[in-house]
């Protein structure tokens, strides 16, 4: 690495930060380009900060606030255009490769050799953060996505049990609809839609099916006779959802769960930290379960992509960025304040809830029998442009009165042209 | 010229020895209204015609996240008809345009020629009917989603008031969410277009309205054969605005649907909102940025071509 190419415009925070930290000749300088800006993920991410500056680090903050990610990944993309990457940025799945194979990502290979990365994380989470075999990214942590959140006293009213197949789940929500309740709480997002969706493709067509169909995009497993069972069971799921479902934010859905106004929510493990808010206690006021006839595990994480940066400063700040992000303090305290359960399967599980000990513990087994399998509607199975034709595919059918048939067919048109 | 002539008639009084200094001032004098205009004239040809042209370029290329300028043709033009959720975007902005400018011209022109009548409390009533324009459309749209959702808003209210078998529930309704955007489009901009018609009439002479009475003209009938035609120009004003506050609505949409429900309420600007930045499809968004100012070239040219031409002859 050498310092210092002309023409390069440095914002005014990085060249102060680079000028203060230049003093020092360990200096250890970070700008961190991230989403995290609201409730316990902003906790989580000054939790971070407070790590790094400790260890005798500048941080430079960028938070980008909205969309998701949309405006970051703005910010993102004219500051890669423009020649100066931020150190760090929050950007996961597949987009990392895509960043990866434009050239622009750094090689931590040396710290994760030093830290042994490569025993400490799943296999599939390891794929996702590197390229080429070269690790250019940091996981946070891991969400669950296929979780079914239930309120127990209402599922007592019609004296049902914990479903565990899709029948057994049609048969619970036909019973409470009988008794005047709204089986399912939902959100008319399309994202939310897709989460159903994936926890469906799961449950009827078993991981192999999964990864055919969300993963490899495979024509046939796209309009195979599982796929029409898939959107039957996604059109049962509409009479199954209250009228005014479209639009709603996926914490007001948990919010009925938990109020009792719905028995049952599909959602992924975010969804505690609204329990938590609430002091319920997993469990006893509520229930996580795995979405019904799954026994594997959608796998959804947050991760940093290190960029390629000049200045010796910068560079070092880099390595203990990434070294810290995947230590043991940061992992237990971020993923406490987030409600996701750590990236390294080593850790103490002492510190963490019923429900994130049922994560940890599935986890394990769901990398011992090949069902660990990544999310695809939350852009970590594929990327962006065929999340997007299978987020409006699901979502149309979902709002329509389209039938299955059409369903698949339109799908392997839009997967299609997304490719 | 006259002015020319007059110009130069000064220059050439100023005589042989001032010659060159007047040469200089008369050419600045000459030139000053471009001099003054170029830097913003610059400034517009590079960043609206430049980036036209950049965005035609993209258009025509395989560019995902990142611009790429491998021209692959109209590849792009062909295969963005293909998309189910651009053929809603259009279906549904040509519906949302034709309502949208149809009923704010309509109900614009209606409260304008109602509130010409000589009536108390004008200037109340004129404010009230033009404040809408002021709020921005994230507001209209959250203020007029609360009050279309079944569950918190008129429908609601109807159902505490005793009337439970009113039902009003066109924004979860995949076939009548876009005329909820009509809806609170059309109460945001009819006032716009009532307080330039309003001034419009205001400025008709007077004279000949008294002359038409004299002559036992209709009322209606001098609308229709006097005012109106003398404020046609007014029309197109309001016209060219509506429409590309049509074209590029967004954050309504955004506000009150999300373009939901799924994707019902899709319009153009947010197809390429999804495309470029939610999807890595740069080549897509920038096709259908170029599909949309071509409809509007198509609308507006011809409309403003046939406009300058009558306003010469006339």
């Amino acid at each position: 690495m050498h310092r210092a190419t002309t023409g390069r415009t440095l914002g005014l925070a990085v060249g102060l930060a680079t000028a203060l930290a230049g003093t020092g000749a360990q200096a250890q300088t970070a700008e961190v380009l991230h989403y995290w800006t609201s409730g316990g993920e902003a906790r989580a991410v000054a939790a971070l900060q407070e790590e790094f500056e400790a260890a005798g680090g500048t941080w430079v903050d960028a938070p980008v606030a909205g969309g998701g990610g949309d405006a970051q990944a703005t910010v993102l993309r004219s500051r890669v255009l423009a020649g100066d990457p931020p150190t760090a940025v929050q950007i996961k799945g597949p987009n990392i490769h895509d960043w990866a194979a434009e050239g622009v990502l750094a090689n931590l290979d040396a710290v994760a050799a030093e830290a042994g990365w490569d025993d400490i994380l799943p296999p599939l989470l390891r794929d996702i953060v590197t390229y080429d075999d070269q690790y250019v990214a940091v996981p946070v942590n891991i969400h669950r996505v296929n979780w079914l959140w239930i309120n127990p006293e209402v599922l007592a009213e019609v004296g049902a049990e914990v479903p565990t197949t899709w029948d057994e789940f049609n048969a619970t929500a036909d019973a409470l609809l009988e008794a005047g309740i709204t089986p399912l709480a939902h959100g008319g997002q399309p994202w939310q839609d897709a989460t159903v969706f994936e926890t469906v493709v799961l449950g009827l067509g078993g991981p192999d099916f999964y990864r055919q169909a969300l993963v490899e995009l495979d024509a046939d497993a796209l309009t195979s006779d599982t796929m029409i069972a898939v959107f039957d069971q996604m059109r049962r799921i509409t009479g199954y959802v209250d009228p005014n479902f479209p639009g709603r934010d996926w914490n007001l859905a948990t919010g009925m769960v938990m109020n009792g106004e719905a028995a049952m929510q599909i959602m992924g493990d975010w969804a505690k930290g609204e329990f938590a808010a609430s002091e319920l206690t997993p469990d006893e006021d509520y229930l996580c379960v795995p979405t019904p006839g799954t026994s594997g595990f959608v796998l959804n994480s947050d991760s940093f992509a290190f960029f390629e940066v000049e200045g010796d400063d910068r560079v070092a700040g880099q390595d203990l960025l990434a070294g810290l992000i995947l230590g043991e303090s940061f992992q237990e305290t971020f993923n406490l304040f987030k409600g996701s359960i750590p990236a390294r399967t080593d850790l103490d599980r002492s510190a963490f809830d019923a429900c994130a000990v049922r994560s940890m513990e599935d986890l394990d087994s769901a990398v011992a029998e090949g069902s660990l399998v990544p999310s695809m509607a939350h852009e970590i199975a594929i990327g962006r442009a065929p999340r997007g034709a299978f987020l409006d595919v699901v979502t149309q059918h979902f709002n329509s009165d389209m039938s299955s048939q059409e369903a698949v067919e339109l799908l392997l048109e839009e997967v299609e042209l997304a490719m | 010229m006259p002015a020319d002539a007059v110009a130069s008639a000064r220059a050439a009084d100023t005589g042989d020895a001032g010659a060159g200094d007047a040469g200089a001032r008369g050419w600045l004098q000459r030139h000053l209204s471009k001099l003054v205009v170029a830097p913003s004239f610059a400034a517009a040809l590079i960043f609206f015609y430049g980036f036209i042209l950049w965005t035609v370029i993209i258009s025509l290329t395989g560019s995902r996240m990142l611009p790429s300028y491998e021209i692959v043709g109209f590849e792009n033009y062909v295969n963005i008809w293909r998309l189910s959720r651009w053929e809603t975007a259009v279906e549904n902005l040509f519906l949302f345009g034709v309502l949208f400018m149809g009923l704010s011209m309509a109900l614009g022109c209606l409260l304008a020629v109602l509130l010409d009548q000589r009536i108390r409390a004008e200037g109340a009533l004129r404010t009230i009917y033009l404040y809408p324009m002021a709020i921005s459309y994230i507001v209209t749209g959250t203020a007029w989603k609360w009050l279309l959702d079944p569950g918190i808003g008129l429908e609601k209210a109807m159902h505490d008031l005793g009337w439970t078998g009113f039902a009003f529930n066109w924004i979860n309704d995949p076939d009548m969410a876009i005329y909820t955007i009509v809806l609170a489009a059309v109460w945001q901009a009819s006032g716009f277009v009532m307080a330039m018609v309003l001034a419009a009439l205001r400025g008709v002479d007077d004279e000949i309205i008294k002359a038409a009475w004299l002559d036992g003209a209709s009322l209606a009938n001098i609308y229709r054969r006097i005012i109106i035609p003398t404020i046609r120009p007014v029309f197109l004003s309001a016209f060219v605005i509506l429409m590309h506050l049509a074209i590029k609505t967004f954050d309504l949409v955004m506000a009150l649907t999300a373009a939901g429900p799924g994707t019902a309420t899709s319009v153009p600007a947010t197809f390429m909102y999804d495309m470029a930045f939610q999807r890595d499809r740069l080549d897509f968004a920038a096709t259908s940025a170029v599909m949309m100012l071509a409809t509007v070239a198509a609308i507006i040219v011809p409309y403003l071509y046939s406009e300058i031409r009558s306003g010469k002859r006339g």
